[in-house]
């Protein structure tokens, strides 16, 4: 019992990030058209590339004669990189059919 | 100085990745969002190879790593241009496993790591907390992983369905000892071994999480195991107190998961419900699909053009079908020309038709379809009454009128187009073969429906050609 309080306690920067990232998170998909679905997820899921800077901070601290840190770093960093670039592109390319929608629909 | 300027650029790509998604959320700002997340994704990218140092040494290997993000940066970028709309959701779900792959990788290094040190100083002590984030985000990232890859291969068609009795019982009891070996590594990381056997585990039960479920419910997952992924990115968070990483983990973990949940209930399916009782399992299906197939009949191009071209509404039913065929360009012009000819045309869009929520809205902006003319379900149902024709292109489940009447049929609740109201219609596929979920459609047996079979871009090709003729 007191080991969780004392992880809460030395934690709860990242356990109140944790929280409020929960609430937002939920907030903001809340109100999307289903018309949107499919580029939010995949906007979505280039956003969780970010975890290419572990791979990179991985990387940066590998001692340089550690291949198999060096190795696997590199792979890393490079499926990370994968997941970031080709994800915000692909989202790119289903949003710019969307471009000429105001103009002909709306007007606005 | 250097770590406070870290501090405020992740602080920035914070921000932007939340105002990003909420921009992503509204059809005029969606593609600039993109942008302000990719921007503050590259900020955040570079701060951190230049800016980030621990215990007062900056990070080295600077070949390695731009090498790395040079590489990845080209192949993602290709790989994103080069694929077909019809194979976006593929894409997606690549893209997703390759990031849960990173994560998993994280894993393995640091905890490598984590053993070297444990030997050296003879003390497994005081690493309880870091050892639990990495035993997490190993097994949560290589689930996403192999169930990415596994999700990748069924959409192409690589994979096939596949299961067997008992499958789930033995995918709880794989979950269960995987979760169980991670809680013992926890206590006892010397054992680093374990950690190999929890990897394969976790990978196998990720390929055998996947295997079973088909049919419609291939959205769901996807958009489940990117969920997955963002908590396993999260979770290098927690190992390096990386505030953006966080953030960023988990606004997708729950953004995602809600967005699996809204899935779900277009479906009027519960997440249990998708992951259990899956599609493909169920033999009684089968058995009740194949005994009552009445007689269908067909109807001939020319047919098709003269009740289409002296209608007064009619509405296009889009489905996967379209997708392949990529027709959505002459599906555009059937509408341009048959409105010339005063007649009203508009698209009834089921949530989940093709395979993945919106993925008929981004075909057909992508013909230049006018956003107005696409109607989404609640609203088509109320209109299929007062049209003369409904156009089916290559959808069957989401007009499969036993989701409403026959409480065996494995898709029985689910919300469908209520096509059969209408006056007419015209179902075009390329065979009587059933559709993604594996069920026979008792709406192409019904007196009104009429089969006009074919490749749906041949078959609009050629009815575009008989309506200038008539």
């Amino acid at each position: 019992m007191e080991n969780i309080l004392n992880f809460i306690n030395t934690n709860q920067q990242i356990i109140y990030i944790v929280i409020l990232m929960i609430f937002v998170g939920i907030e903001i998909i809340g109100k999307v058209p289903s018309v949107l679905h499919t580029p939010l997820m995949s906007g979505a899921n280039a956003i969780h590339g970010v975890v290419v800077i572990g791979a990179i901070i991985v990387m940066g601290k590998a001692e340089s004669d550690n291949y198999l840190a060096l190795g696997l770093g590199f792979l890393a960093v490079v499926l990370g990189t994968l997941n970031v670039v080709g994800g915000f592109v692909v989202t790119d390319r289903m949003l710019e059919m969307f471009k000429k929608k105001p103009q002909t629909s709306k007007g606005a | 100085m250097e770590l406070n300027i870290l501090t405020l650029c992740y602080l920035i790509a914070s921000v932007t990745f939340i105002v990003g998604l909420k921009m992503l959320s509204n059809p005029a700002s969606a593609r600039k969002g993109n942008l302000v997340a990719a921007v503050g994704m590259a900020i955040a990218i570079f701060a951190t190879i230049f800016l980030y140092e621990e215990e007062g040494k900056k990070l080295g290997n600077y070949l390695w790593i731009f090498g790395g993000l040079l590489i990845g940066t080209i192949v993602g970028t290709l790989a994103a241009k080069k694929v077909k709309m019809t194979a976006m959701p593929e894409m997606v779900s690549l893209f997703n496993g390759m990031g849960g792959a990173c994560a998993m990788l994280i894993s393995l290094i640091e905890f490598n790591h984590l053993a070297h040190q444990i030997q050296e100083t003879g003390n497994e002590d005081g690493h309880t907390g870091k050892v639990i984030i990495i035993v997490l985000g190993l097994i949560i990232g290589s689930v996403s992983f192999a169930g990415s890859m596994i999700a990748w291969g069924k959409l192409n068609g690589k994979v096939k369905d596949f299961s067997f009795t008992g499958q789930n019982i033995l995918n709880l009891v794989l979950l269960a000892v995987t979760l169980g070996l991670g809680a013992y590594l926890v206590y006892n990381p010397a054992q680093s071994f374990l950690l190999y056997i929890i990897l394969s585990m976790s990978l196998l039960y990720g390929v055998l999480f996947v295997f079973p479920i088909g049919g419609a419910d291939m959205p769901v997952v996807i958009s489940l195991l990117n969920s997955f992924t963002g908590v396993a990115a999260a979770c290098g968070g927690f190992l390096y107190d990386n505030k953006v990483m966080l953030t960023g983990g988990i606004l997708v973990g729950a953004a995602g998961t809600l967005l699996t949940i809204l899935m779900c209930k277009a479906m009027n399916r519960s997440l249990k419900n998708v992951l259990i009782g899956s599609f493909g399992g169920n033999k009684t299906v089968a058995a009740s699909g194949s005994k009552d197939q009445g007689a269908y009949k067909e109807i001939s191009l020319a047919d098709s053009a003269m009740i289409m071209s002296y209608a007064n509404k009619v509405i296009i039913v889009p489905g996967y079908g379209l997708a392949v065929a990529q027709a959505q360009h002459i599906c555009h012009e059937l509408e341009k020309i048959l409105e010339e000819k005063g007649v009203e045309v508009t698209y009834a869009i089921h949530p989940v038709a093709g395979r993945m929520p919106g993925h008929m809205n981004v075909l057909l902006a992508e013909a230049d379809v006018s956003y107005d003319k696409l109607k989404e379900m609640e609203q088509a149902n109320d209109e299929f009454k007062t049209t003369d024709v409904v156009l089916i292109l290559g959808a069957n489940d989401v007009v499969n009128p036993a989701a409403k009447n026959d409480p065996a049929s494995p898709i029985y609740g689910m919300p469908i187009l209520e096509v059969e109201l209408a006056k007419n219609v015209i179902v075009n596929k390329r065979s009587m073969k059933p559709g993604y979920a594996g069920i026979e459609n008792d709406l192409f047996f019904q007196p009104k429906t009429s089969m006009l079979f074919g490749d749906a871009k041949k078959v609009l090709q050629d009815l575009v050609a008989e309506i200038k003729n008539v």
